[in-house]
């Protein structure tokens, strides 16, 4: 079985490329668990997806995306956060099973993770849910209905998904009551 | 703005700490709801935000953050890096930590050894900076954060090591904070901590995420272990100590079996086989099998249960078998009934009655139901323009016609169902019929008929199929075909048949016809179980105590589900109605469908001559049922799974088990002292019997057998792991623990036994036996209790089963394989050696017929599908059979394998 590409470096350079960043940043990765690190000018570097993310929307001139007021700002952070300690941490059906609930909840009113405006959190979930997504079955799809359509909205954003295959959710549903 | 905090722990005393240095004015609510809504879910002691404009944040991280964007402090790579850092690093470990100290009874400085590397991390970040704050020369969020984490640990830097110099004038500074001073005030008392450990007592010990990433090394399938919590592990061992008393007393009902006031009362049906044929394994596992051994866990579960089955024997098909065997329709019955008896007493299906459609009982209960149904209105006359032969001078039933599907272009469709999309067919819909009997082309003539008004049942149907879905258990495939065949709209559906071999209409102008096999054959139900006891209608008419379970494979969903539904519901006579379809997927044979035709698969009666016990049998179609999906059944599998889980698992944990009170204790249960160890096994055996329970509550058959299997690996690796067999030869201490280990592993088989005896009944009733377990224990509870105390005698030990050799299985695969094996031939599966060598196997002449035989049956299917002129097809089928049976010889097979009987005449 071959391992799945583990969050990190990968999609950073996906962010990259969305956020129209020159190519060409050093990263390494560093412990066990292969945290990204990227060298800088100045300084040891900066550790971690989060960190590293929210400097390339800052170097891309992107502020919007890491929210505008302090509420959006904090609300991001958070499902950044959830995004690498839940989603990047879980390891069993069950677990997954957890977070698309979770998701499923906190989706049912909003268009994105932070309410009405697309930012870096929608970006790093997208990514980090994309290799459970492909696998699930059409009745799991149907089953986590917000998710599905937040998962398929932001796979059309533009440059948003580049090479990551297309995860197909059928329009009509199959199963109707959900028993 | 409003912040809940709902128990005092680390998580409180950051965001307090935060609120305090951001002077936000927030109002506090300690304790209440644990769950604000809408906020995902989050452990029941991390506090939330709630914010005037709705949203709630949960993270304690992204409060601190809130508070400090509040004040005016933007966050910097630096601040970001140690949030993130304290999240994925700091955060699992100093939960850890913390459970050490608190749970665990360690002291802050051990507990402060265990943070080891990631307190160097701080250190050196800090002295290499040479700055007083992790992010610069003031208090910024992520010393809040941070500090927050360490301080239930350390309440005091001189839990640190003296070497962390830096790290210990940190800390010191933060706690000297003002903000941070009131929140430890506020939170940490130690009455504050005992709080916070009960609830970390509730919750499985936390893993390192290091150590999470090294155990995750052979990735785990099923994901890694549950952990137990201290209160499970204390449970465990309450129940286990109360012993066989604690157990109900198992239940024995009363012959004949009648529902019990006050009792739960299960009723079983499985799909009444049908008479003309032998099953085959799909037939087993589909429906008496599962409904076998669910009858079986309901009777050790004390419920009053009453199972029964019989034979199918009304219709078209038992009229066309009997003309081809010659025989009258009640001796074709009356021989394929003891067939079927003597297959499901083989297998050891436990039928409280296994009867038959062909008795007076099935006429008198039918044409009451019929009366009722014409009573009330809801039957049709029609005329009918039904296929009528000349040359047999009849009109045609269903069955007595093939042809082409009308939808999917099948060319064997029969003239009610198609086999190849499932549809359900008007025979006179077909394409291209043929009369089944004379192959004369039957032609369009009109008949009368009587139809069961199925529109005008809908709203009753619907009402009564919401409230049973609703409180009852479907499996998704039945309740996904009812939906479509609902939605699809119902017709009124025909219920007479112009047959001789039925149960007579009793309505004048239709005496010479008889009822619609499936109007006919669920009554069976009724029919038989009234031949087991007078007082069945206090099974079939009392849905308030009766609960009514339906097994089937799924091709038999519509009519158990909105046909015979219909029926009852329009005869409005209090009947019971099912409260729990269980409907399986199909189950192929090696790469292709059993068919009885091309002699491929597995069938009932041959079962026997393979060898392989009964209950071996049961295991595996138990371990394969096709539950969800289809599924395979493979004689390589069957070899493995009988190897490696019942000889290397099951087997040899309860052989060990029994032999160590044997040789080491005279035979006697020696006495146990549990220690911790012991303790933990205890409740993760009775998390899997739980489970068990929990899966076969929900009848999911095949995942319940893992639980059993996971029991037996526990106890294999307990045994490995403590040596008894060492031990016994130590001192007292090491004997004590020999004789500890040795008592808990028997009690472990002797609850295997039981859990068992639903899958395979023999080898559960041969480990009764050996290890003399009291009939009184033979009980199902939802605890591991001590059932075979110190000082229990135990008989003989033996082992419970075989090893598969390779060459039999081989052997068999051959003989059973038809023309699977041909068909597919590749390079990873070579076509099996003939036993007697008599040439060398040509494999490329092997290719050559293979594809040659495919190409011939394409082109016969092509003329018949063309309607090209009989003689024609008769040749090109002929020259068909000579290649078949050129290939059965050159892969060292008897011909007479692959020429079917029966279909010579095609």
């Amino acid at each position: 079985m071959a391992a799945r590409p583990g969050p990190g470096v990968g999609e950073l350079v996906l962010l990259e490329k969305l956020l129209g960043l020159p190519k060409g940043s050093k990263y390494g990765v560093q412990g066990e668990r292969k945290i990204p690190v990227l060298q800088t000018n100045s300084g040891p570097g900066l550790t971690g997806i989060m960190t590293i993310a929210a400097y390339l929307v800052k170097q891309a001139k992107k502020e919007q995306l890491l929210g505008s007021t302090a509420e959006e700002k904090a609300v991001v952070q958070q499902w950044l956060e959830y995004r690498v300690t839940q989603v990047d941490g879980s390891s069993s059906k069950e677990d997954t099973r957890i977070i698309l609930k979770d998701l499923n909840i906190h989706l049912e009113d909003k268009v994105y993770l932070a309410g009405n405006v697309f930012t870096l959190a929608d970006i790093l979930m997208y990514y980090g849910l994309h290799h459970i997504m492909v696998d699930l079955t059409v009745q799991e799809k149907e089953k986590y209905l917000n998710v599905s359509r937040w998962f398929n909205h932001i796979q059309h954003y533009p440059g948003v998904r580049q090479h990551l295959s297309n995860v197909v959710f059928i329009k009509n549903r199959l199963y109707t009551n959900a028993h | 703005m409003q912040l809940r905090v709902p128990v005092r722990g680390p998580a409180a005393l950051k965001v307090l700490a935060a609120a305090g240095a951001a002077a936000a004015p927030v109002q506090l609510v300690w304790g209440g709801p644990s769950e604000p809504p809408r906020a995902p879910l989050r452990p029941p002691w991390a506090p939330a935000l709630e914010l005037d404009s709705g949203t709630v944040l949960f993270s304690p991280n992204a409060i601190c953050q809130f508070f400090f964007l509040t004040r005016g402090d933007e966050p910097t790579d630096l601040s970001n890096q140690w949030l993130e850092w304290e999240a994925t690093e700091l955060q699992p470990a100093a939960t850890a930590a913390l459970y050490a100290r608190l749970v665990l009874g360690r002291t802050a400085l051990e507990a402060a050894q265990g943070l080891g590397k990631l307190l160097t991390h701080i250190e050196q970040s800090l002295a290499r900076r040479g700055a007083a704050f992790l992010a610069g020369d003031t208090p910024s969020v992520a010393d809040v954060v941070v500090w927050g984490t360490l301080f239930p640990i350390l309440q005091d830097e001189n839990s640190l090591p003296s070497e962390l110099q830096a790290l210990r004038t940190w800390f010191q500074s933060m706690t000297l904070l003002e903000a941070c001073r009131d929140a430890a005030d506020s939170v940490l008392m130690p009455k504050a901590l005992l709080e916070f450990k009960s609830y970390l007592q509730k919750q499985p010990p936390p893993c390192l995420a290091m150590q999470r990433a090294t155990s995750n090394e052979p990735e785990e399938e099923e994901g890694s272990e549950r952990a137990l919590t201290e209160e499970e592990i204390a449970a465990a061992a309450d129940a286990w100590a109360r012993g066989a008393a604690a157990l109900p007393k198992p239940w024995q009902p009363q012959k004949p079996v009648l529902p019990v006031e006050g009792m739960r009362n299960v009723l079983i049906t499985s799909a009444l086989p049908y008479v003309n044929n032998v099953p085959h394994l799909g037939n087993i596992i589909g429906c008496v099998l599962s409904a076998d051994t669910f009858a079986r866990y309901c009777r050790l579960r004390n419920w009053n249960t009453l199972y029964v089955c019989g034979t199918d024997e009304y219709g078209t098909a038992t009229e066309t078998k009997a003309v081809e065997e010659g025989l009258t329709p009640q001796e074709i019955c009356n021989k394929y009934h003891t067939i079927h008896a003597d297959i499901y007493r083989w297998f050891d299906i436990s039928f409280d009655c296994f009867g038959r459609t062909t008795t007076p009982s099935q006429t008198t209960i039918a044409q009451d139901i019929f009366q009722r149904l014409l009573a009330r209105g809801f039957l049709l006359q029609d005329t009918v323009e039904q296929l009528r032969c000349e040359g047999c001078q009849r009109f045609l039933a269903d069955r007595f016609v093939e042809g082409t599907c009308p939808f999917c272009s099948y060319e064997e469709a029969r003239g009610d169902q198609c086999d190849k999309c499932g549809k359900l067919i008007n025979a006179v819909e077909l394409k291209n019929p043929q009369c089944k009997l004379c192959r004369g082309v039957p032609t369009v003539k009109p008949t009368q008929h009587l139809f069961l008004d199925l529109p005008k049942l809908e709203e009753r149907l619907e009402a009564w199929l919401e409230q049973s879905w609703a409180t009852g258990d479907w499996t998704a495939n039945a309740r996904y075909i009812t939906r479509s065949w609902i939605r699809d709209g119902l017709k009124p559906r025909c219920i007479t048949r112009d047959l001789k071999w039925g149960t007579p209409v009793p309505l004048d102008g239709f005496r010479d016809k008889v009822f619609y096999v499936w109007f006919d054959a669920p009554i069976g139900y009724l029919s038989i179980t009234a031949n087991y006891t007078d007082q069945w209608e206090r099974w079939w008419k009392n849905p308030q105590q009766v609960e009514l379970y339906n097994f089937m494979a799924k091709d038999n969903v519509p009519f158990h589900s909105v046909i015979f539904p219909c029926s009852l519901l329009g005869a409005d006579d209090n009947y019971t109605l099912v409260n729990h379809l269980i409907a399986t997927e199909y189950l192929n044979y090696e790469d292709g469908k059993f068919s009885k035709s091309r002699g491929v698969g597995v069938f009932g009666d041959m079962a026997k001559d393979t060898g392989i016990p009964a209950d071996i049998w049961r295991f595996y179609l138990l371990y394969l049922r096709p539950e969800g999906q289809d599924s395979a059944f493979s004689w390589s599998d069957l070899m493995l799974k009988n190897n490696s889980e019942l000889l290397n698992n099951l087997g040899n944990f309860i052989n060990r088990a029994g032999m160590f009170v044997c040789k080491f204790f005279g035979g006697t249960v020696p006495n146990m002292v549990l220690t911790p160890d012991d303790k933990r096994l205890l409740a993760r055996v009775t998390l899997e019997l739980r489970q068990y329970h929990q899966l076969l509550e929900k009848v999911r058959i095949r995942e319940a057998l893992r639980c059993i299997l996971s029991i037996s690996r526990h106890g294999n690796q307990y045994i490995q792991v403590n040596e008894p067999w060492k031990r016994i030869k130590g001192d007292e201490k090491d004997r004590q623990h020999a004789g500890t280990v040795t008592g808990v592993a028997v009690n472990m088989a002797s609850l295997l036994a039981v859990m068992l005896q639903p899958y395979m009944p023999s080898v559960s009733l041969a480990i009764q036996g050996q290890l003399c377990i009291p009939p009184d224990s033979f009980v199902l509870s939802h605890d591991f209790t001590c059932t075979l105390p110190p000082g229990h005698r135990v008989g003989t030990v033996s082992p419970l089963f075989q090893k598969l050799e390779n060459d039999r299985v081989e052997a068999l695969r051959r003989r059973f394989g038809g023309g699977q094996a041909k068909q597919t031939p590749s390079a990873s599966q070579p076509p099996p050696a003939p036993e007697t060598l008599m040439a060398p196997i040509d494999s490329q002449r092997l290719q050559e017929l293979t594809q040659e035989v495919a190409r011939q049956g394409n082109h016969v299917r092509q003329l018949k599908a063309n309607k090209a002129e009989k003689a024609q097809i008769d040749m090109e089928v002929a020259k068909l059979l000579e290649l078949k049976k050129q290939l059965a010889l050159a892969e060292g097979k008897s011909p007479e394998v692959s020429v079917p009987k029966g279909k010579q005449k095609k």
